[in-house]
C-alpha cells in the first residue's frame, strides 16, 4: 500500500477551503496550519502564467524527518504516512530543520505537528482527508498508488505531472498535476 | 520574473517567515561540546604519547572543566527541547541515522569518562584527597592500572564528539549553507583550537604554553584552509548552495562571519601566537580568549545563517 495525493494546478482557485476544513478536522492550534496555498506568478504584464497549488507534508518515501528523528516518534505509518507520535517527540526540532518544504510546526504542546494525511480519523474509516473531500472545484485525488484502480492511480496515468523539489531526494508523494 | 505567494497565510510560529527554530542553545551546545571535546583528545593524546609530565595543565587541570562544560551544553540542549518532559525518549532507542540520537548516546558515553578523568587525577588539584572507602581505593588503582585503554577510548569517543558538532547541523539537506560534509573536520578542528586555547590561558609553564600555541596556530591554518574550502564547494555547486555562500559574501553575515569569526577570531590571533612563539612578549590572555570569542561566534553564525538558506521552488 502506498497512499499519495495528487492535486490539479489547472483546477485549483486558491480558495483555502481546505486549510479551513483541515484546521477544524483536525483541531489544528489557532494560529498554525497544515496546509496551505501558493500561488506562482511567472513573467511580466499582461503575459502572466498563474499556477495555484494547494500543499502540504508531502509524505516523502525517503523523508529526511524522519531519518534524523532521534526517538522514532517521526515514523512511516500504513501506506507510508509519515507520522510524529506525541509522546515520543521530545520537541528538539530535528526534524522541523530537516524539512525542504517546511511542512511541519512546532505545537503549542510542545510536540511537533504536521499533515496526517487525515490517517486515523477518515482514511482508516474509509473516508478522504478532510481536505480532498471539502475542495469546491474537486481538484484533489486521494488514494493507493499499489491500486490500480484509486482516484489518485487513475489520475496520474493521463495527466502530465510533477513534484516539488525532486532533487532534494526526498521523493515526495504529493503530485501536482500541471 | 516568478513570484512566489502564500495566498492562504500561513504564519506557523518560528518556521514564517524564515525558519528560526534553533536559538542560542544549540550553537551554545555544540561550543561547550566541542571545547569539552577538545580538552579531553589532547589529555588522552600526550597520555597515550606519555608526555603527561610536560603537558600537566593539558592532562591534569584542564579536564576538570569538561564535566562542567558537559553538564552545562546538556542544560543548553534540554532548554532547547520543547516537550522537555519526554527527555528519556533518547535513551530508548538507538537510532545511528540520526545525529541528534548517537550525539545524545555520545554524550551519555563520555560524561562518565570525563568524571572518571578527573578522580583520576584529582590529587593533582587537592593533594590530601582521600577515597575513605576501600573500594572505591580499590576501584582508583584498577582505572589507574588500565590508563591507557582509558586513555583511548576517551581519544576516540572525543573525536566523535567533535566530528558531531559539526555533523549536527551537515545532515540537513533542507538547509544548503548546512549541507556540506566540510563542517564534521571543520568544527572539530575549531573545537580542538578553543580547547588548546583554554590550555594555554590556564598553563604556567612556559614550554607547555608555546607546544599548546604551536598546536594552535597549525589548527587555525588548518581551519581557514578548511573555511576556503567550503567556499570553493559551495561556489561550484547548485544555486541553492551559490546562494547559501552568498549570505556570507555580502549578504547579512558577511560582517560577523569575515570580521569577527576569521579575522577577530583566527587570523589575529594566529598573528599574535606567532608572535609570542618568535619571543615576543604577548600577554597571555588575549589570543586564546580571541580564538574562544571566534568559537563560539562561529557556531551562532553558522546555527543562524543556516536557517536562512532553504530550497526555493
Ligand atoms: S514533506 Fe517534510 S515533513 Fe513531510 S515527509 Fe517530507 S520531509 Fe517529512
Ligand atoms: S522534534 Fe520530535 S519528531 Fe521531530 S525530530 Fe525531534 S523528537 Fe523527532
Amino acid at each position: 500500500m502506498r497512499y499519495a495525493m495528487a492535486v490539479d494546478t489547472k483546477k485549483c482557485v486558491g480558495c483555502s477551503d481546505c486549510v479551513v476544513a483541515c484546521q477544524t478536522e483536525n483541531n489544528v492550534p489557532i494560529g498554525f496550519c497544515r496546509d496551505w496555498v501558493v500561488e506562482v506568478t511567472d513573467g511580466t504584464y499582461p503575459q502572466l502564467e498563474i499556477e495555484i497549488r494547494s500543499e502540504r507534508c508531502n509524505h516523502c518515501e525517503n523523508s529526511p524527518c524522519v531519518r534524523c528523528c532521534p526517538t522514532g516518534a517521526s515514523h512511516y505509518a500504513e501506506g507510508g504516512v509519515v507520522l510524529v507520535t506525541p509522546n515520543k517527540c521530545i520537541g528538539c526540532g530535528a526534524c522541523i530543520a530537516s524539512c525542504p518544504y517546511d511542512a511541519r510546526y512546532p505545537h503549542p504542546d510542545g510536540y511537533v505537528d504536521k499533515c496526517t494525511f487525515c490517517l486515523h480519523n477518515r482514511v482508516e474509516k474509509g473516508l478522504d482527508p478532510a481536505c480532498v473531500s471539502v475542495c469546491p472545484t474537486k481538484c484533489m485525488y486521494f488514494g493507493d498508488l499499489d491500486d490500480p484502480n484509486s482516484p489518485v492511480s487513475k489520475v496520474l496515468k493521463t495527466r502530465k505531472f510533477k513534484t516539488l523539489i525532486p532533487e532534494a531526494g526526498t521523493n515526495p508523494q504529493l503530485y501536482f498535476l500541471i | 520574473m516568478r513570484e512566489e505567494l502564500i495566498v492562504s497565510g500561513r504564519m506557523n510560529h518560528l518556521i514564517d517567515p524564515q525558519l528560526n527554530i534553533w536559538h542560542w542553545q544549540i550553537p551554545l551546545y555544540l561550543f561547550l561540546g566541542g571545547l569539552a571535546a577538545g580538552i579531553l583528545f589532547f589529555a588522552a593524546l600526550f597520555t597515550i604519547l606519555g608526555k603527561e609530565k610536560e603537558y600537566p595543565t593539558a592532562v591534569r587541570i584542564a579536564p576538570f572543566l569538561v564535566p562542567f562544560l558537559l553538564i552545562l551544553g546538556l542544560l543548553a540542549l534540554f532548554i532547547d527541547l520543547n516537550h522537555k518532559l519526554y527527555f528519556w525518549r533518547l535513551y530508548t532507542i538507538i537510532r545511528l541515522q540520526s545525529p541528534m540520537g548517537w550525539g545524545a548516546w555520545t554524550l551519555m558515553i563520555i560524561t562518565p569518562l570525563s568524571f572518571v578523568w578527573c578522580a583520576l587525577n584529582i590529587k593533582t588539584i587537592f593533594p590530601n584527597w582521600n577515597w575513605k572507602y576501600n573500594w572505591l581505593i580499590d576501584l582508583e588503582a584498577f582505572l589507574r592500572k588500565h590508563v591507557i585503554v582509558i586513555s583511548w577510548i576517551i581519544l576516540i569517543y572525543s573525536l566523535i564528539l567533535g566530528v558531531y558538532t559539526g555533523i549536527l547541523f551537515s545532515a540537513f539537506n533542507a538547509r544548503p549553507l548546512w549541507n556540506t560534509s566540510i563542517l564534521g573536520p571543520l568544527f572539530l578542528t575549531s573545537g580542538l583550537s578553543t580547547a588548546a586555547a583554554v590550555v594555554i590561558m590556564m598553563s604556567k609553564n612556559i614550554h607547555e604554553r608555546h607546544k599548546f600555541a604551536r598546536i594552535d596556530l597549525m589548527l587555525i591554518g588548518i581551519e581557514l584552509f578548511l573555511i576556503v574550502h567550503m567556499f570553493m564547494g559551495f561556489l561550484a555547486s547548485a544555486q541553492v548552495q551559490i546562494d547559501a555562500a552568498s549570505l556570507f559574501l555580502g549578504g547579512p553575515y558577511t560582517t560577523p562571519f569575515w570580521l569577527f569569526v576569521v579575522t577577530l577570531g583566527l587570523a589575529f590571533p594566529a598573528l599574535l601566537e606567532f608572535l609570542e612563539i618568535k619571543g615576543f612578549k604577548m600577554p597571555v590572555f588575549i589570543a586564546p580568549a580571541l580564538v574562544l570569542m571566534g568559537g563560539l561566534i562561529f557556531r551562532f553564525v553558522i546555527a543562524y545563517a543556516g536557517q536562512a538558506s532553504r530550497w526555493l521552488y
